[in-house]
């Protein structure tokens, strides 16, 4: 077998390596360990690390802003996560980002509800990636190439809806989204006044919150529900998916709709916090989502992925760009640095998958 | 006695739970075409791919012009002068004829491709053959015997010696294997050493001088000339090996007809099929690879779409456009390609055991149960006999049986009526393998219909109540247990024969 020059997958199926009878072959206990915490320590290195040599990162006011520019990347995080767990990509979620942006903006301004404006930026984000899934589980097209396509396309809609500029909103209820938090509350006034962590919570604004909640709820959704147990298994073997009676085609168009509407609820949150809705914005997202997620062990063959592990993924990479912007490191090197992030995640995952095979 | 160029001394190759090769021994000598036969899974394919260098043998050498070869990749074996031309051909349809005569040895001058020279020497090398194909024409334009022409011009342009064709025949008129056999006529007068393996008897007559049977991955016997050889004598040296019963069949009383096939068509079927099974009944399916057994089970299960045709449960018509719709009417399938079709490997055992039936005890249709689903798994485990350190094993991590029986675990939580096997026992050790064989009884027992796929002729046999056998896309017997025989059925499985082919279009 060591002659074949084909890799083991595509080798001929006639006799299956079988393990002896009776003895599954014992997994490494050390290995198992690596795998379930590798990240946690990374992770616990990470903070270790900045907590004592970076000044002012443990202070209260810095993990806030911390969080705060991590959410975009962080709610899309989530369903990306899905897509890749089932063995897709979606690249158009920047785009859709801006497309969202612009449309919230838009339809506010026309129709004076902020509500409508918000519907409305979410279900175009929704309407990106119904399309997508349509065009990969029905036509059968690559997703790399579609979503690619409907990147260039979505980031030209935007464009034409705004004519190039961002689209500003007079509408202050508009910002309440990207800026309100439990400080507008009356009734939470104790916390605000009970110390400084107190103060700390009262200060988290409404975006954190969302952010907070979509980790909760896509957690539970990708573990504990037949559709999240669905994806892994289309992500680890379409096929035998197929064949053991999962609806692989509306499982895709469903991860690829969800996926757009939460890029576009992401989109309209961060519009909100500019202000604006603009055309420019999310730009390179969705490879920062994608680094985030297999950062946090997501595979990019699917199959593989939880949600603690791009919980962990999308910190690392705040926390990196956080420490580097206190450190006063010139923006240019930052460029460098998330590269350099990327390409070790992805030589993760390589290592990885040469356990698996 | 003149010495034979090509040798296989003793060669032996195990995988684990199948001994693929035990001990082959025999000899070609030069200018001689020596056919190669057996039943499917008796070893040839191993064989050939030791010889092309894909596999190495455990044990055992590969002499050629008296010298041990041992290929450490397909490129030595090349370079040691062996092609093996397969029943799919190793072309390049994108690029033209005489590039790929020459691929991966083209003629150069300091990297740049010398086109017209290369053009010249392909016309040349087709030439010799007596082919009359355009040089520069894409291969992709080819018919496949032209192409087949290619890949022997191919073999020819890098001074293969020792040429071995995998079914040849497979997919040629009448018209181009006339022409194969002449080309094989002409290697012959010019000392080359041909390996020829075929299911087509009156074939192996034709073109071949002597003639090797392997049994079980052994030799079975070497005829050092096939003339005055009887075909029956041939095929019963392919199955004429003695069955050891671990099949432990019980004869069952079947009850009602549960599963009808109507005129069934579609993709690799190439005429209607219709059969049916029922209550409490084990119906075989037996045929050579590529006879269309799984294409049917695909087409019945919803895996394929049918293109005309019915599938009764019950009476009641069904027309699953998916397996999911399938699952729900009671029809199941355990597939052939256990790995590529059947597990998700990086999933534990207990996801792979409720993929299906999870939906039975979710709460609300959506979330799942944990507690219920361990504890249905536990009880499928245990039933089953399943070998697994824990639920939580990834199922690629346990033997060739014990995933079977996940696969087949997977099902006995939905209310199945019909359960389809194909191959349920390819790759399995000895043991494991009369395990399934119990269980297929208990469902049988259980007034399920049993459909039992399998290349293994002694498996039908020894099985089932019923034998359907299929030749190239079409159901052409039916057989009761009493009135089956090894020699009946293989005859009826193997093709009658180049004269059936359809006639070339020109």
């Amino acid at each position: 077998m060591s002659a074949s020059p084909t890799p083991a997958r595509s080798q001929p199926p006639l006799p299956p390596p079988d393990a002896p009878p009776g003895e599954p072959p014992r997994t490494n206990a050390l290995r198992v360990l690596w795998e379930q915490t590798g990240m946690l320590l990374v992770f616990a290195v990470l903070v270790a690390g900045c907590v004592i040599f970076v000044p002012n990162f443990s202070n209260l006011r810095n993990i806030n802003g911390l969080l705060l520019s991590v959410t975009t990347y962080g709610i899309i995080a989530c369903t990306m996560l899905f897509c890749l767990a089932s063995g897709d990509f979606d690249l158009s979620v920047g785009s859709v980002v801006a497309m969202s942006g612009v449309v919230a903006a838009v339809v506010t301004n026309q129709t004076h509800s902020v509500l409508l404006g918000i519907l409305a930026g979410t279900a175009a984000g929704a309407i990106v990636g119904l399309c997508n899934g349509i065009v990969i589980a029905v036509l059968g097209i690559n997703a790399l190439i579609t979503t690619l396509a409907t990147m260039q396309i979505v980031r030209g809609l935007s464009y034409l809806t705004s004519d190039g500029r961002a689209v500003g909103v007079a509408n202050d209820a508009f910002y309440t989204l990207g800026l309100s938090s439990m400080r507008d509350l009356s009734w939470m006034k104790w916390l605000g006044e009970s110390g400084e962590f107190g103060r700390f919570l009262v200060g988290i604004t409404l975006p954190i919150w969302i952010m907070l909640a979509c980790f909760a709820v896509f957690g539970i959704l990708l573990k504990k529900t037949i559709f999240g147990r669905n994806t892994l298994a289309i992500g680890g073997n379409k096929e035998a998916a197929f064949l053991a009676g999962i609806p692989v085609r509306l499982t895709k168009i469903a991860i690829f709709t969800l996926q757009g509407m939460v890029a576009g609820l992401a989109g309209v949150i961060l519009a909100s916090r500019l202000t604006s809705g603009q055309p420019t914005s999310g730009q390179g997202y969705e490879l920062k989502v994608i680094s985030a997620c297999v950062l946090g062990g997501v595979s990019l063959t699917g199959g593989v992925g939880t949600m603690t592990g791009v919980v962990m993924g999308v910190l690392i990479m705040g926390i990196a760009e956080n420490a580097m912007n206190l450190l006063n490191i010139q923006a240019f090197w930052q460029y460098v640095a998330s590269g350099a992030i990327l390409l070790a995640a992805v030589l993760l995952d390589r290592l990885k998958q040469r356990r698996v095979v | 006695m003149e010495s034979a160029y090509l040798q296989f001394d003793s060669v032996s190759k195990s995988f684990p739970g199948v001994r693929a090769l035990d001990r082959v021994s025999f000899s070609v000598r030069e200018g001689r075409v020596h056919a190669l036969i057996g039943e499917n899974g008796a070893g040839k394919s191993t064989l050939l791919k030791v010889l092309s260098g894909l596999y190495r043998p455990d044990g055992g050498v590969v002499l050629m012009g008296g010298m041990a070869q041992s290929f450490r990749s397909t490129a030595a074996a090349i370079r040691a002068g062996v092609a093996v031309i397969y029943q799919e051909l190793q072309l390049v349809p994108e690029l033209s004829v005489a590039e790929n005569l020459y691929l991966g040895n083209l003629p150069a001058r300091m990297g740049w491709v010398n086109t017209i020279d290369m053009i010249a020497a392909a016309a040349r090398q087709l030439e010799d053959l007596g082919e009359r194909i355009n040089p520069k024409a894409k291969v992709g334009s080819l018919s496949i015997g032209q192409r087949q022409m290619v890949e022997i011009a191919k073999a020819l342009a890098r001074d293969a010696k020792v040429i071995a064709f995998d079914e040849p025949t497979s997919s040629l008129s009448t018209r181009e294997t006339d022409r194969l056999f002449s080309v094989i006529g002409k290697l012959k007068r010019q000392g080359s050493v041909i390996l020829y393996v075929s299911h087509r008897m009156e074939e192996i007559f034709e073109v071949c001088d002597s003639a090797t049977v392997l049994r079980d991955g052994r030799l079975a016997h070497t005829y050092e000339s096939v003339e005055g050889v009887s075909r029956g004598e041939l095929v019963e040296k392919m199955v004429g090996r003695s069955i050891e019963d671990i099949f432990h069949y019980q004869p069952r009383t079947p009850g009602a007809e549960v599963l009808k096939v109507d005129g069934l068509t579609g993709p690799g079927l190439t005429q209607p099929a219709s059969f049916i099974a029922r209550s409490g009944e084990i119906v075989g399916f037996f045929g050579l690879v590529g006879a269309g057994r799984t294409e049917l089970m695909k087409v019945i299960y919803g895996a394929r779409r049918a293109r005309s045709g019915q599938v009764f449960i019950d009476g009641g018509a069904i027309s699953p456009s998916s397996p999911r719709q399938a699952i729900r009417a009671g029809i199941v399938l355990c597939p052939e390609d256990r790995k590529k079709e059947g597990i998700i490997p990086i999933r534990s055992v207990m996801e792979n055991l409720n993929i299906s039936g999870r939906r039975h005890f979710s709460r609300l249709g959506f979330f799942i149960n944990e507690s219920r689903e361990r504890a249905n798994a536990a009880k499928h485990v245990e039933r089953l006999a399943i070998r697994t350190p824990s639920l939580d094993q990834l199922v690629m991590n346990l033997s060739g049986g014990n995933q079977q029986k996940v696969i087949l675990a997977r099902w006995l939580s939905e209310r199945i009526r019909v359960i389809l096997f194909d191959e349920p026992t390819r790759g399995i050790d000895v043991g494991a393998k009369s395990e399934i064989y119990s269980i297929i009884y208990e469902l049988a027992n259980a007034g399920i219909a049993v459909v039992v796929v399998s290349s293994e002729l002694p498996e039908v046999l020894g099985v089932c109540d019923r034998i359907c056998v299929m030749r190239e896309g079409a159901i052409v017997a039916d057989i009761p247990r009493g009135q089956a025989s090894q020699q009946k059925i293989l005859g009826l499985a193997l093709p009658a024969g180049a004269q059936t082919k359809t006639q070339e279009p020109l």
